[in-house]
C-alpha cells in the first residue's frame, strides 16, 4: 500500500471511530432496532477479532501451520492461559510475549 | 454572524467552566487507577503500528486521529497486504460495532445536547470512559456534573492512552522486525476477545468464526472476515433460540410498550 492509500485509509479509519462512537446519537430523534439487530450487536465484535486472531496465530504463507514448535501458537497458548487464570488484559500480553520472545529470538521458532 | 474571535472565546469559556467543576476532578480521579493497563496497551499499539510497515508519520497520524486500539490493531494486517479500503473500514467498522451499543446508553446522557456536542462526546467515549461513567452516574437520565465528569475521565484516558502510544511509535524503530514485537498486538486483541467470551453462545460463535476464517482464508480482499463474521453472528443467535432470547440484555433496554 502507497504512503497516499495509508493515507486515506487512516482518514477513513477516524471517520469510523467517530461515526460508530457517536451512531446511535446522530439523529436527533431516537431511532427504533430491532430485537435481533441489538443480538447481532454482541456477537459480531467477537466473531471479528476471532477471525483476524486466529489466521495470524495458526497459518503462515496462506497454509495451517504444521509444527506445534510455532512461537506465537505456543505464545497465544499461555496468554490465553493467563486470562482465563487472571483475567487481565495487561497480564495476558505480558505473558504471552515473555513465552513468545524467548522462543522466536532464542531458538527461532 | 460572529467574528471567530467571540467563537474562540466562547468556547475557551465552556472549557474553563467545564474544568473548574468539582466533577471534573472526581472524574480525574476515578481514571487514574486505569493508567498502568492503558500505558501498556497504548505502548504496544505504538510499536505495532511502526513493526507493520507503516511510516511512523503515518502511525502517529492514525494514533491522534484514529484513537481506537481494537480497530487499529485489527486493520493493521490488513493494511499491510493492501487489502482493499472498504474491506479495511468494514473490518473496522465491525470491530467497533460494541461503540454503537455504548452510543444507544450514551443517547439517555446526552441526548438532549446539540449534535456537535454529541458527536464530540461520543468520539471520546471509549471503552474504559464508558464503564467508568455507567459505574458513577447509573441512572440513565440527564445530571448537572455529568459532562465535566466525562471530560475528566477522558482527558485522562486520551493522555494516558497518547502519549504511550507515541512513545511506542518512537521506539518501534530501534528494535529489529525478526524480534516479532508486533506479536504484543496480536495478544492484546487475544486479551480482548477472550474477555467477550461470557457464555456457550459466545464460545460457539468464537469457534464458528476461527473455523470459518481458516476455510475461507484463501478468499481475496481478505473477504474470510466478512464470511466469518457472518456466519458466526448466525451461530451465535442460533444458540439464543432455545432459550428464547438468552444471554444477557446488551445496551439500552427500553421499557416495554403497553398498548392498553
Amino acid at each position: 500500500m502507497s504512503s497516499l492509500e495509508a493515507f486515506v485509509t487512516i482518514l477513513g479509519l477516524a471517520l469510523v471511530t467517530v461515526l460508530t462512537r457517536g451512531f446511535l446519537m446522530l439523529p436527533d430523534r431516537e431511532l427504533p432496532m430491532p430485537a435481533w439487530a441489538r443480538r447481532a450487536l454482541k456477537y459480531a465484535p467477537l466473531a471479528a477479532l476471532v477471525a483476524i486472531i486466529v489466521p495470524e496465530v495458526l497459518m503462515a504463507r496462506g497454509a495451517l501451520i504444521t509444527t506445534p514448535l510455532d512461537a506465537r501458537l505456543i505464545g497465544a497458548a499461555a496468554a490465553v492461559a493467563w486470562f482465563f487464570f487472571r483475567r487481565g488484559i495487561l497480564g495476558t500480553i505480558v505473558v504471552g510475549m515473555a513465552v513468545f520472545l524467548p522462543l522466536r529470538i532464542g531458538l527461532g521458532w | 454572524m460572529s467574528p471567530p474571535g467571540s467563537l474562540v472565546a466562547a468556547l475557551q469559556r465552556h472549557v474553563q467552566s467545564t474544568c473548574r467543576h468539582p466533577e471534573f476532578r472526581h472524574g480525574l480521579r476515578d481514571m487514574a487507577p486505569m493508567v498502568p493497563g492503558l500505558a501498556a496497551w497504548g505502548l504496544v499499539t505504538g510499536v505495532a503500528m511502526v513493526r507493520s510497515g507503516l511510516d511512523p508519520w503515518l502511525a502517529l497520524l492514525m494514533s491522534l486521529t484514529v484513537y481506537a486500539g481494537s480497530s487499529q490493531l485489527a486493520s493493521l494486517p490488513l493494511i499491510a497486504v493492501g487489502a482493499p479500503l472498504w474491506v479495511v473500514l468494514l473490518t473496522a467498522f465491525v470491530v467497533n460495532l460494541r461503540f454503537v451499543i455504548y452510543s444507544a446508553q450514551w443517547r439517555f446522557y446526552f441526548g438532549h445536547l446539540p449534535r456537535w456536542q454529541r458527536v464530540s462526546l461520543g468520539y471520546f467515549g471509549a471503552d474504559m470512559c464508558y464503564a467508568m461513567f455507567m459505574r458513577r452516574w447509573s441512572e440513565p437520565e440527564p445530571q448537572p456534573g455529568q459532562v465535566p465528569y466525562f471530560a475528566g475521565g477522558a482527558f485522562v484516558l486520551w493522555a494516558g492512552w497518547q502519549l504511550p502510544s507515541i512513545l511506542g511509535i518512537v521506539l518501534a524503530d530501534g528494535v529489529p522486525a525478526q524480534w516479532g514485537l508486533g506479536f504484543a498486538g496480536t495478544l492484546a486483541l487475544i486479551g480482548l476477545a477472550c474477555s467477550l467470551l461470557v457464555d456457550r453462545a459466545t464460545w460457539v460463535c468464537a469457534g464458528v468464526a476461527g473455523a470459518a476464517a481458516v476455510a475461507a482464508f484463501a478468499l481475496p480482499y481478505k473477504l474470510h472476515i466478512v464470511v466469518a463474521v457472518a456466519a458466526a453472528v448466525a451461530a451465535g443467535l442460533m444458540m439464543e433460540r432455545p432459550g428464547g432470547g438468552g444471554g444477557r440484555p446488551i445496551g439500552a433496554v427500553q421499557p416495554a410498550r403497553r398498548s392498553s
